[in-house]
């Protein structure tokens, strides 16, 4: 089966280095409850100081800071599903059926776990592989588990227009990829977001052009996060292109179901149908590489477009140097 | 000098709610209603006048009463309740006819109010979540109501551009709910089983009725100029929209919707093009500027679905308490006219129907 995105942001208390017996991690009920209230409360914490930069307006949508609103609303909510589609609530049950995935299945590894902010906003970018991308799950699961913050994934709307899929995909943490979207979490909300900038072309490409990196669309992210005056925290993925590789690829067959692109993969010859869900056990290795800081301005209407490709073009030319050095080092696709 | 005010539709739904609510104004000396029904609701001083429905004869009146205020309440935006045809004359053509009469030589016209609404931002898989009143639609419009309601923006764009000195104001509603109000989607609700699209959860946002008149209110003792999306706080999935009503829903499957959905209409629920697309990806619109220019909401999107469902549940049990009114021209223009009146000036809390300022 797919394993879901999303994982934890409330672990707080688990967070420490010494956790490392994957299988004897408790998902206690009470524990996850308390820090779930806990996350929240820093979440509001968070966002108070957001207002309080740009302007001290309240957010009318959070129960945040009583003193801009003097009396709370009535708000008879039954679910808890938030603004951004998501359920935290959901989030936890993908947590517990991803787990295994990410530390039995594809042994995810970090490097340079540090550089990524522990608050504020920050533009995570990495490379996009797989058919079905195994990528942006174990991204994301993996530092809402080490960093104990949440991460916000930023993907293709083609999973919002699939029934079923596109519901789940957005109650355990998929957002459409909109510069307004990205934006509100970015500068108010200071939230780490998770843009893969190849989009559709990086999971798309035939098994012998693995790792070799896509065009990083127009740099919509550059300037994404030069608007919200982030830093950019490139990662290197290796790993995820074994794990869903496209033996062929049908453009026919693309046209008729309107996908960007139909492939047959590697796991569907060996599997059959199962094949569709089940990834090969790949070795992750994930290097986290230095934040890039853009010294701009932020919340200007316009930015210099060749700014913007110079600088996306030299993150994509680190990540793609990081890559390589990952492979010169890595002996065994399954081991590392 | 008060305020001197004109509110197209005085007969819809918004149209009653605006002119009573204008009538309690001490500041506002002319209250002047126009439709092609009779009003529907009971009012005290506000004049109505019968005209067709895309006013032709509104230059005239304008000129005539001085009129200083527009309230333009007379949008359609449920599509169900009138023939194409029938609602592009009134959103298009009425709403051109009263631009060109504000804009007339010599007008004395300097607030308009404009009431439109979030299908302006249509609804579509490449959406943000939150729109703001800036962010332009991901496509063009392909519902009628849609596409006049762009028309209807379009006109009120080139009358803020050419009279710079008249305040414009133009709000976009979210979808209401409240005590009264009906709509496609509060027939909708009001089914033991709620329509739905198999695998959609989409996030609706709802805004109160009351929220809705004080924000018109609001915006005009503000005389706030520029575009505000009005809508309650939060974002429901349709789902817990059922929930908060106690009711389950009923999926229907999402291709061929369309066709699906014309047997409901025999059982008075019509669901057209533009609620099946919210259906699908729902709508989320920002409503924080008009809140930064102070205006508070009574309810969240919520609270509006409560407030639904509540009004509902206590109408079937006990039915309709208020008995229906009736307009009666000649009964009305007795006592705003006739001299065997007694006018009271201060109207108490007991004054009588009938008993207005004159």
């Amino acid at each position: 089966m797919v394993p879901p995105e999303g994982s934890p942001d409330e672990l707080h208390q688990e967070a420490g280095p010494s956790d490392a017996g994957p299988p004897a991690r408790q998902f206690d009920e009470d524990l996850l409850e308390a820090a779930l209230a806990e996350t929240l409360d820093n979440l509001q914490a968070i966002e108070g100081d957001a207002y309080a930069e740009i302007g001290g307006e309240a957010h009318s949508y959070l129960p945040v800071a009583t003193e801009t609103r003097p009396e709370a609303l009535h708000d008879p909510r039954l679910t808890d599903v938030d603004e951004w589609g998501r359920s935290e609530h959901m989030r936890m049950i993908a947590r517990r059926l991803y787990d295994p995935f990410y530390r039995r299945w594809f042994r995810a590894e970090w490097e340079g776990l540090e550089k990524i902010p522990v608050d504020g906003g920050a533009l995570l970018v990495a490379n996009h592989a797989a058919a079905i991308p195994s990528d942006a799950p174990v991204i994301m699961h993996g530092i809402e588990t080490e960093l104990g913050r949440p991460v916000y994934g930023l993907a293709d709307q083609l999973f919002k227009t699939m029934p079923v899929i596109g519901t789940v995909w957005s109650r355990v943490g998929g957002v459409v990829a909109h510069p307004d979207n990205a934006y509100r979490l970015l500068r108010e909300q200071k939230q780490l977001v998770l843009v893969f900038p190849e989009g559709s072309k990086g999971p798309g490409k035939h098994y012998a052009e693995r790792y070799r990196l896509r065009r990083f669309g127009r740099g919509g992210f550059v300037e994404i996060a030069m608007r919200a005056g982030v830093p950019i925290v490139p990662i290197a993925v290796v790993g995820a292109e074994e794990s869903m590789p496209i033996i062929f690829k049908s453009n026919t067959l693309a046209k008729l179901t309107g996908l960007p692109y139909a492939p047959i993969t590697a796991n569907f010859a060996l599997f059959g149908p199962a094949g569709a869900f089940l990834y090969f056990p790949a070795k992750f290795k994930l290097k986290v590489l230095d934040p890039v800081s853009i010294d701009v301005p932020p919340d200007q209407a316009r930015y210099s477009r060749s700014r913007i490709m110079d600088e996306s073009e030299h993150i994509r030319e680190q990540i793609q140097a990081a890559l390589y050095q990952m492979l010169r080092e890595r002996r065994s696709v399954w081991f590392g | 000098m008060g305020k001197r005010v004109l509110i197209t539709g005085l007969a819809t739904f918004w149209g009653g709610l605006v002119a009573q609510a204008l009538e309690k104004d001490p500041s506002i000396d002319v209250l002047i209603g126009l439709d092609t029904r009779e009003p529907s609701v009971e009012l005290e001083r506000t004049e109505y006048v019968r005209t067709d429905e895309n006013y032709s004869i509104l230059s005239r009146i304008v000129q005539a009463a001085r009129i200083d205020t527009i309230a333009h309440t007379f949008l359609v935006v449920d599509s169900t309740s009138m023939r194409p045809k029938t609602m592009h004359e009134i959103n298009v053509i009425g709403t051109m006819n009263l631009f060109a009469a504000a804009s007339a030589p010599g007008s004395t016209v300097r607030d308009v109010v404009v009431k439109s609404s979030a299908y302006v931002y249509g609804s579509a898989k490449e959406d943000p979540v939150w729109f703001t009143e800036e962010t332009p639609r991901s496509h063009a419009p392909h519902t009628r109501v849609e596409r006049s309601l762009e028309a209807v923006e379009g006109y009120v764009r080139d009358f803020a551009e050419d009279n710079p000195h008249v305040n414009v104001t133009l709000l976009r509603f979210s979808n209401v709910l409240g005590p009264d109000i009906v709509t496609p989607i509060s027939r909708a609700l009001e089914l033991p089983v709620v329509p739905s699209l198999l695998g959609y959860d989409p996030r609706f946002q709802f805004v109160h009725e009351d929220d809705v008149v004080g924000s018109i209110l609001f915006v005009l003792d503000q005389r706030l100029p520029g575009i505000y999306n009005v809508a309650g706080d939060g974002l429901l999935p349709w789902t817990e929209v059922a929930k908060i009503c106690g009711k389950r829903t009923f999926p229907i499957p999402p291709y061929g919707s369309g066709l699906l959905a014309l047997p409901l209409k025999y059982i008075g629920v019509e669901l057209p093009d533009e609620i099946l697309q919210l259906l699908r990806y729902g709508r989320g619109i920002d409503n924080r500027r008009l809140q930064r220019a102070g205006f508070r909401y009574k309810y969240t999107s919520a609270g509006a679905v409560e407030a639904f469902i509540e009004a509902l549940r206590l109408r079937t049990t006990v039915g309709t308490t208020e008995p229906e009114y009736h307009f009666e021209r000649d009964v009305e223009q007795f006592f705003r006219h006739s001299p065997a009146v007694i006018r009271d000036l201060d109207p108490g809390p007991g004054a009588g129907p009938g008993l207005g300022l004159g």
